[in-house]
């Protein structure tokens, strides 16, 4: 519990409004994303700016206060989960677009600027900001910088640690950094490439600078289907090794495709085991050359069907599918658990024939969705959390499933983060001594651990359970949002 | 081999006897002196997977880079970040540590961009793996990345994982007679229009400019953009990104006249410190042949968004590298104490304290 003493402190600190206290005021921010993990906040601090900010530290670092930064609070995996006995910063208010400089295709923002409202302010000069997360009109490109977030467009543009040069932030004891420059490279370590995707456990970051991309001249997308799932795999090493990167490289399995198909009628085939969605962009003679490329090594990768998007309201509508997955599979059953592992493409058959076995072995049924481009794996595992065991036995599953992700090469999260959810699981992909380095790089920045101590980096003590994203009643949290 | 070099750290660990880390020796300019014996990767070498399908490939630390291009060549593949060579057997993880890119570098992205993982040995003699094979992975601190540019002061790495791209179906290169404040205007606004640049660079009056990508897409852009087309253009970029050109290979000529890198914001105005100046990077790099005090180049590139360095030359008193700010070079002296307890690895490489 929080003294009065502290809480009245903190209090002067900030502008009436900017400090919430009363249980009605907490419960909204008593979890992310990912609802199955709650914890009410002792305290909600709304700072406005970074002097407020610099502020908030410095008093909680005096009283050896914890502190849990949180931008929109659309995460996966608990990240932004409140810590008894800390102070939850939520740096929404912080949402300033400050600087848009498009002859250096640059925008200077601040944390609680939503990812998509840089790439609409920045319209205007033809240029956007690359990474898209599907949740993009609600997540905070804070949020997105502590999660390394992707997007579908990751195979050819890279993740968030590719797109941001410079950051201003605040260690737990209130002193600032400003880390990267306007230049392209920094002296000394790549403290940014550090602090991207540290889930708010190294500082906090007050201001992002982010690149901007000139609009591509023309997106067009091709659908295949495929009769044997193994043949859309190779298909898409194929267009790989055919010198195309596509914008975009989506598949659907046979479970997936119908609860899309039943849900949006995107007209997708429905006597198909796989569908690949692949866009491709760039100069307008560019994007021809690909398509005929992708059509051809399509063809003679066996698909079934093939069709070329040749308007952009077909083009949407090839994706309405994808894009609504999650919401589709979400009908089909009461609950569903998303994993989100990476492997390496080529093992894509060995591990979904090992996800269909397991489904037969616990009973359960799994949809899988990929991003294949890039070899980021969403199988959802329908269950009801009704049925005694069942919770239990799709947590086990689905730990089965991220096991067997580092088994073949591959990684525990590839977009989500580690956050509460996959902590265990940090164990099976590490090693003692690999998790003491990752513990000594919070210790050079945090030697008390107080900022969102508990997450991302498990205790060597702490290995035993799974852990996995669960969705109640076919809902995510935040239903309004697109997810895929 | 691997155990060779475990073996020779943890003794240097046990003993606190300073090692230098070497590859082919081809950066050995590069960076402040360091101290001890001398720790070759050069026999730990090969290509331990390469997958053209999943545009990964994983090598050991003293590969020669010549051989790994070979291998990508032949699947029409390469290092996007086409890493420079010098004219020395430059190998594989010594160009990760030094975490230097050449001239596709605004475009396709640097080093550390293509980085997915690394085996490492800290200075205890702990070997380590961070990252892996994958393209999106983010599992734990991006220790990988962290590897990149460090010089070797966290550890050695002895084996790396690479995304690598298909290379471009056609290239062309345009050249430009054009001022210098000029060419920066042309090289930032040409990167605001969706047209595939690969590399610009501008000396004494020339810009010159490749576009790299499909054939239709280069002769769309060659046709709109102009110019003349240059010949031998493959042996022009290679010369600017192994500095073989007379420009960088110039010897100063007096004691104090250095080959400084000014790394600023790709649209600073002209530095107006002197001729001896080539731009690379879309203007976010400046090379300048000068005498003119540390103090003030670096105050210059400060103001200009950036850093300088002093790339070839004598080294001012306080070190190549730009000296950190108080709060950032707490972190560096906390991540090197961890990494390596006792400042066994390259000591004083990349700040004289450390």
């Amino acid at each position: 519990m929080l003294s009065p003493a502290f809480l009245s402190q903190l209090r002067n600190l900030l502008p009436p409004h900017s400090l919430l206290h009363e249980r009605e005021d907490l419960v909204p921010f008593e979890s992310d994303g990912l609802s199955a993990y709650r914890n009410i906040p002792d305290v909600v601090v709304l700072p406005q700016n970074e002097a407020q900010v610099a502020a908030i530290l410095q008093l909680c670092h005096a009283h050896k206060i914890a502190v849990v930064a949180r931008g929109a609070g659309t995460g996966l995996a608990a990240g932004a989960l409140p810590i008894d006995g800390a102070v939850l910063l939520v740096l929404a208010r912080l949402n300033q677009i400050r600087q848009i400089d498009p002859l250096a295709r640059t925008a200077v923002v601040q944390p609680g600027v939503r990812n998509l409202a840089i790439s609409e302010a920045a319209a205007e000069y033809n240029l956007y900001y690359a990474p898209d997360p599907s949740s993009q009109i609600a997540c905070s490109i804070g949020g997105n910088v502590a999660e390394n977030s992707g997007g579908v467009h990751c195979l050819k543009y890279g993740l968030t640690v590719h797109n941001i040069l410079k950051l201003r932030a605040w260690t737990v004891d209130g002193q600032l950094l400003e880390i990267g420059s306007d230049a392209l490279d920094s002296v000394g370590y790549d403290l940014l490439a550090l602090m991207t995707g540290s889930e708010g456990m190294l500082a906090v970051i007050t201001e992002v600078t982010v690149k901007l991309l000139p609009r591509p001249d023309r997106a067009q997308v091709v659908l295949a289907a495929f009769d044997d799932i193994a043949k859309a795999g190779a298909a898409v090493g194929n267009i790989i090794a055919a010198g195309v990167i596509p914008a975009g490289l989506e598949m659907m399995d046979r479970l997936a495709i119908q609860a899309a198909e039943a849900f949006v009628h995107a007209g997708y085939p429905l006597d198909c085991e796989a569908l690949l969605l692949c866009e491709v962009d760039g100069v307008n003679e560019e994007v021809s050359d690909d398509i005929f490329t992708v059509r051809e090594v399509l063809a003679a990768a066996g698909a079934t069907e093939i069709r070329t998007a040749d308007s952009e309201e077909q083009r949407l509508r090839f994706w309405a599918g994808r894009k609504a997955a999650f919401p589709a599979v979400g009908r089909l059953a009461p609950d569903y658990y998303c994993m989100d592992g990476t492997i390496p493409r080529a093992q894509l058959p060995h591990v979904l024939k090992r996800i269909s076995e397991m489904s037969a072995e616990y009973g359960l049924a799994v949809a899988n969705v990929f991003h294949a481009g890039d070899g980021n794996l969403h199988p959802l595992i329908l269950f009801d959390a009704n049925t005694p065991g069942e919770l239990h036995k799709a947590e086990d599953f689905g730990g089965k499933i991220l096991e067997l992700c580092v088994e073949v090469g591959g990684t525990i999260t590839g977009e989500h983060g580690v956050g509460l959810e996959k902590i265990n699981q940090m164990c099976t992909q590490f090693s003692t001594p690999e998790l003491m380095r990752f513990h000594d790089v919070k210790a050079a920045f945090d030697p008390d651990t107080l900022l969102n101590p508990g997450k991302a980096i498990p205790e060597l003590h702490r290995c035993a359970e799974w852990g996995a994203m669960h969705v109640q009643g076919g809902q995510l949290p935040h239903p309004e949002l697109p997810r895929f | 081999m691997l155990g060779t070099l475990i073996e020779r750290i943890r003794a240097a660990h046990a003993d606190s006897l300073p090692l230098i880390l070497q590859g082919g020796g081809s950066k050995t300019f590069y960076g402040n002196a360091d101290e001890g014996e001398v720790l070759s990767t050069r026999a730990f070498t090969g290509v331990v997977d390469y997958q053209p399908k999943e545009l990964v490939l994983t090598a050991r630390a003293g590969t020669p880079l010549a051989e790994i291009e070979a291998l990508l060549g032949e699947q029409n593949q390469m290092l996007a970040f086409e890493p420079p060579h010098f004219g020395g057997p430059a190998t594989l993880c010594g160009s990760i540590a030094a975490g230097l890119s050449g001239p596709r570098r605004p475009y396709a992205g640097a080093a550390r961009d293509f980085v997915l993982g690394v085996r490492m040995i800290d200075g205890t003699g702990q070997p380590l793996r961070f990252g892996g094979q994958v393209i999106k992975n983010v599992a734990g601190y991006d220790v990988s990345r962290l590897m990149v540019g460090a010089m070797g002061t966290l550890g050695l790495i002895t084996e790396v994982s690479l995304k690598v791209l298909p290379q471009p179906a056609a290239q062309a290169t345009l050249q430009f007679e054009l001022g210098e404040a000029a060419a920066i205007e042309k090289m930032n606004q040409w990167a605001g229009q969706p047209l595939p640049l690969s590399a610009t660079s501008w000396h004494a009056g020339l810009l010159t400019v490749r576009l790299s990508g499909a054939t239709s897409a280069v002769h769309a852009a060659q046709a709109r953009l102009g110019g003349e087309a240059l010949k031998e253009a493959s042996a022009f970029w290679q010369r600017l990104r192994d500095q073989s050109t007379p420009f960088f290979d110039k010897r100063p000529s007096t004691l104090n006249q250095g080959l400084w890198r000014l790394s600023v914001k790709p649209t600073a105005p002209p530095l107006n410190l002197g001729d001896a100046q080539w731009i690379e990077w879309g203007g976010a790099v400046r090379w300048l042949v000068s005498d003119l005090p540390a103090a003030l180049l670096r105050e210059h590139a400060q103001r200009c968004g950036g850093h300088a360095t002093l790339f070839r030359g004598k080294a001012p008193v306080d070190g190549v590298f730009a000296p950190l700010a108080p709060a950032l070079l707490a972190l560096h002296r906390n991540l090197k104490q961890r990494f390596d307890p006792r400042g066994i690895l390259n000591r004083g490489r990349l700040y004289p304290d450390f």
